[in-house]
This record gives C-alpha cells, structure tokens and sequence, in this order.
C-alpha cells in the first residue's frame, strides 16, 4: 500500500473505480437522452423511468420465468425498446408539431405514472439481484481489489458508447439520422421516411436505458425510484455536455462519474452537488454546454 | 386530336396553396413533358418556391391536382412522391453541416436505376471529387450549389424541380451550372426550373411560364422569346 497526495492508494482507487461505474451509467444513460434530444427534439423525462424498467425487468424475467442475467442483456433492451416505439408511435407522435414543452410534459406525467405502478406492485424496499456467477470474484490488483462485474459494467459501457457512437457517425442510418436531426423536412423530401426513422431512434434510446438497468440490477437496489435518482444527476450531465451533443454526453458522463468519486474522498460534503456547482459554472460560462452546437 | 398527346410528365392543375392563414397559390397550372426543361419565371415572392414545395409534398397545405405520369400525387406524403421519381434542389440548397461532402452526395437513397454513377457526377463537378471529405458547410457557395445539384442525380429520379440555381453566384459558375443543366437535358432529365435571370433561362429552356401572384399568367416557347421580350421585361419587371 503506498500514497497519493496524502490519500491511501486504496481509498483513491477504490473511489476513482466507484466513479468510473456511475460515470458508466451517466454515459450511457444522457447517450440515450442525448440522441433522443437531438432528433425529436424532446426532452425524454421518462429515461429514468425507463431505465427502472430494465432493472425490474431483469428481475422479474428471472423470478417468474428463470430467465437469467445474460439472456436479460439481450431482450430487456429489446423489450423495453419495443415499449418505447409503441410510447412514440401512440403519444409522442402526436405532439410532433406542438412546442417541445409538450413531450416534455407528456413524458414527465409517463414517468409518474410508471414509477407509481411498479411502486403499487412491488413497494420501495428494493429486491436483491445477484451478481451473474462468472462474473462474481474479482481481481486483487495488488493496490486494490477489483470486482470481476464492475470491470464488466465498465467495459461493456465503453464497448456499448463506443458502438452507438461509429453507428451515428460512420454509418448510412447514422447519417440520416445527423441529417434529420439538421433538416427533417429535407431529408423526408429525398424520400426518406422521417416519422418511421424518428420512431426508431426513440426506440433506440430508450433501449439504451433499459439495457443500462440490467446492468444497474445486480449493483443497486433494484426499485421503483432509481431511475428518479439517477435522472436528475444525468439530467445536469446532459446540460454540461450540451444538449443533443453525442460525443459531448459519453465524455462528460464517464468525466462527472471521476469528479465525483473524487470529491468524495477530497471534500466529501460535497460529493453530492458537485456535478450541480459544474453545471452551474458550464452554463454561466458557456450556455450551449461544453460540446453543444446551436440550440 | 387532344388524345392523341401524350401525358405529360408533370402536370399541375389548379392548385392552391396556404401557408397557415396565408393564401399564396391561387389556382397555378402548368405542365412539363417528359425530356423538357421548363422554367418558372416571376418576381420575388410570385410563388415559385412554393410551387416547387407543394410538388414534392413539403408544403402540405395544398389542394388542386398534381399528377406525375398520369398518376395523382397531391395526398401523398413527401417521401412517397421522391420515390416516385423526383429531384428536389431547394433555393437554401440543404446542404447539411454534419455530413461530409461525400455523406451529403450519398444521402437521397437511389429509387430506381438509371441514375448517374459516382464517376459520371464527378466528371460533371470536378470540384466536388476535390473536396469529398470536407464538411458540407465548408465548401464555397458555388460548390455547394452543385453539391445541391448532384446529389439528386444518383437517385435515378427523371423529373428534377432546381429552384434558382444561380442564385447569388460568380458568372463562371453561373456558366459551369448553366453547362450541366444542359448535359443534364442531353441525357434526358426532365427539369423545372425556377429562375430570376431570364438570360439564363433562355440558353436551356423549351417554355417558360410566367408566374405572377401565384398564378401562371402567361407561357412562351423560347423561340418567340426575343418577339415577346418587351412583355416579359413588363412581367419580371427589369
Ligand atoms: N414560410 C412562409 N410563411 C409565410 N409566407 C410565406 C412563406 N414562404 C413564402 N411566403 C410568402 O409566399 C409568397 C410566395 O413566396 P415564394 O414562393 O417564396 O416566392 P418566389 O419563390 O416566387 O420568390 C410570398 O408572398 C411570401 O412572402
Ligand atoms: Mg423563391
């Protein structure tokens, strides 16, 4: 065991890996926002609440149906992303033409609405999940111990951003995509379909939230309000990196989960708003975040 | 007698169009037959772009008919009528700032064989092989111009609607566009044309119309265009 800056190797990584973990979850979760934001042009309130259904759900398939942790990693994307084309295709859509405040409102009263239901059914007290057994143990790094599944969420976030992110800039669908974010009307007048391409990514998004509560289920407590934690501190993440900003959103998430975890050990009364006071400071200094285009 | 003509490639009749409240086209007619190139002419603010965006579906607030081949298109929605054939080069030009020069050219999906390669474009704009990877938004305002044109070449539509082309460019690459819209016409496009410069008009078109206050008011063939250039300055007001 050695020391940095008077700070016990062990504590500092310990919380850098903590940070590293949030950072993942805030990553992929404002990724998700962030594509949504940028074609639609609504701000998805019920992410968080997405996000919740993806960790119940991986509860519930292996509860009721014995359905375990990998099989969940595949369809509760699937799943919840189908549930979320069915939200936009039904009730999103049909705001399309109103002022952007209107799905936020609209999603806003879904996140209620899905929060309290699983909240009727299941209570607050949270249900346990367990770690998947090949990925349980962990690594003694010397310095520190390294959980197997926290390495895993970290790499399989990166891989997932990663991913999403060659998808938006190195593809044909992401190129439509960047494209119909600029100027639908345009794009749709090439013989494009706008609506359906729309349809689609909200899907997508949402499919990122979810996927992002299967790997939140083993690590918290999987209950109805952890999607309302977790989406206010993304929210903030968001706004620093500039809304709809792709690139922006995964630095920042994966930036603000180490700042984080180090004012934990610096000064960690403040741990809790430090994302908050950046916020601030990024919106004083530069309103269109630290990525953002236009807006 | 009359049924004997062939259908017209495009046929506009009796349209109307509104932007909300705003009632612009009252009634506008014309037609285009396949392999011509007609023009739209008028002042600003006659109607022409509104024309253009009502054909190809963008405006929706439209009533009338517009028919492509014999076929009603006026209840279809924007991507159905592109995929039905038609070329869409709007007055902005839409060049998209996210994409590269090449993503930009790549972007309308091909409906149809029969549309220019790669190669074929880039012999008609060697400006644009010059700068493939660039972003849209970096080139000049001529290349984006005819970046604006040749995207629309690869997709295979034959009916291809360019609103105001030379719109604010340098005479030489007024003359290069002007040389393209030719060859274009050579290899059998059929293109609307919405022009201010009548002079321009003139070295490419079979007929214009003459739009004033979202109505077709008057139509010359380009032969009688010199016989009729009092009437047509009194028209354009130049
Ligand atoms: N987006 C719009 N909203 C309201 N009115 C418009 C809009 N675009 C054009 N107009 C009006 O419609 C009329 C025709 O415009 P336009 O078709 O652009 O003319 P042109 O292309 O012949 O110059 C003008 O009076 C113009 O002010
Ligand atoms: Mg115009």
């Amino acid at each position: 065991m050695f020391t940095i800056l008077g700070i016990p190797s062990q504590a500092l990584f310990g919380q850098l890996l903590l940070g590293l973990i949030n950072g993942s979850f805030y990553a992929l979760l404002s990724l998700g926002l962030a594509i949504i934001f940028g074609l639609l042009n609504v701000i998805n309130f019920a992410h968080g609440a997405q996000y919740m259904m993806g960790a119940f759900l991986t509860w519930m398939l292996l509860s009721y149906f014995g359905i375990g942790y990998w099989w969940a990693l595949l369809l509760v994307p699937i799943l919840v992303g189908i549930f979320g084309l069915l939200l936009e295709r039904l009730l999103i859509s049909r705001l399309h033409h109103l002022d952007h405040l209107y799905g936020l409102l609209l999603t806003f009263g879904l996140a209620l609405i899905i929060q309290g239901a699983f909240r009727i059914q299941y209570g607050v007290s949270g249900l346990p999940y367990g770690i998947p057994v090949t990925l349980a143990g962990g690594q003694n790094l010397g310095f520190m111990f390294l959980p197997n599944y926290r390495l895993w969420v970290i790499l399989l976030s990166l891989s997932v951003c990663l991913a999403t992110w060659l998808l938006i800039e190195k593809t044909k669908l992401g190129a439509y995509l960047r494209a119909a974010t600029e100027n639908p009307t345009l794009v749709q007048a090439f013989g494009i379909n706008v609506p359906r391409l729309i349809t689609l990514t909200y899907g997508g998004g949402v499919a990122l939230a979810a996927l992002a509560g299967v790997m939140a289920a083993p690590i918290y407590s999987v209950n109805p309000n952890m999607g309302a934690d977790m989406i206010i501190t993304v929210f903030a993440v968001v706004v620093i990196g500039g809304m709809g900003s792709i690139a922006g959103s995964i630095v920042t998430g994966f930036a603000l989960g180490l700042i984080e975890g180090l004012t934990k050990l610096l000064y960690p009364e403040a741990s809790s708003t430090v994302i908050f006071i950046i916020m601030a400071i990024v919106l004083l200094l530069k309103p269109a975040g630290l990525f953002g285009r236009r807006v | 007698m009359a049924d004997t003509a062939p259908v017209p490639l495009l046929r506009v009749d009796g349209l109307d169009a509104w932007y909300g409240d705003s009632h612009v086209l009252h009634g506008l007619s014309f037609e285009v037959r396949d392999g011509e190139v007609v023009t739209l002419l008028g002042r600003n603010g006659a109607g022409k772009t509104t024309t253009l965006r009502a054909i190809i579906g963008i405006l929706r607030q439209r009533q009338g008919s517009i028919s492509l081949a014999g076929r009603e298109i006026i209840r279809h929605s924007s991507n159905a009528i592109a995929r039905l054939g038609i070329g869409y080069c709007p007055e902005e030009r839409g060049i998209f700032a996210s994409l590269s020069v090449r993503e930009n050219l790549l972007l309308p999906p091909v409906i149809r064989s029969g549309g220019l390669s790669l190669e074929q474009i880039f012999a008609l704009f060697p400006n644009l092989q010059e700068r493939v990877h660039s972003q849209g938004t970096k080139l000049s305002g001529g290349e984006q111009q005819m970046l604006a044109i040749a995207r629309i070449l690869r997709t295979g539509a034959r009916l291809l609607l360019l609103d105001e082309p030379t719109e604010g460019l340098a005479p030489v690459i007024i003359e290069q566009i002007g040389r393209t819209i030719h060859e274009l016409k050579r290899q059998g496009f059929t293109i609307v044309l919405v022009e201010q410069n009548f002079r321009f008009a003139a070295q490419l078109a079979d007929r214009h119309y003459i739009v004033e206050q979202g109505k077709v008011v008057d139509m010359f063939e380009n032969a009688t265009l010199e016989r009729n250039i009092d009437k047509l300055h009194a028209y354009l007001g130049v």
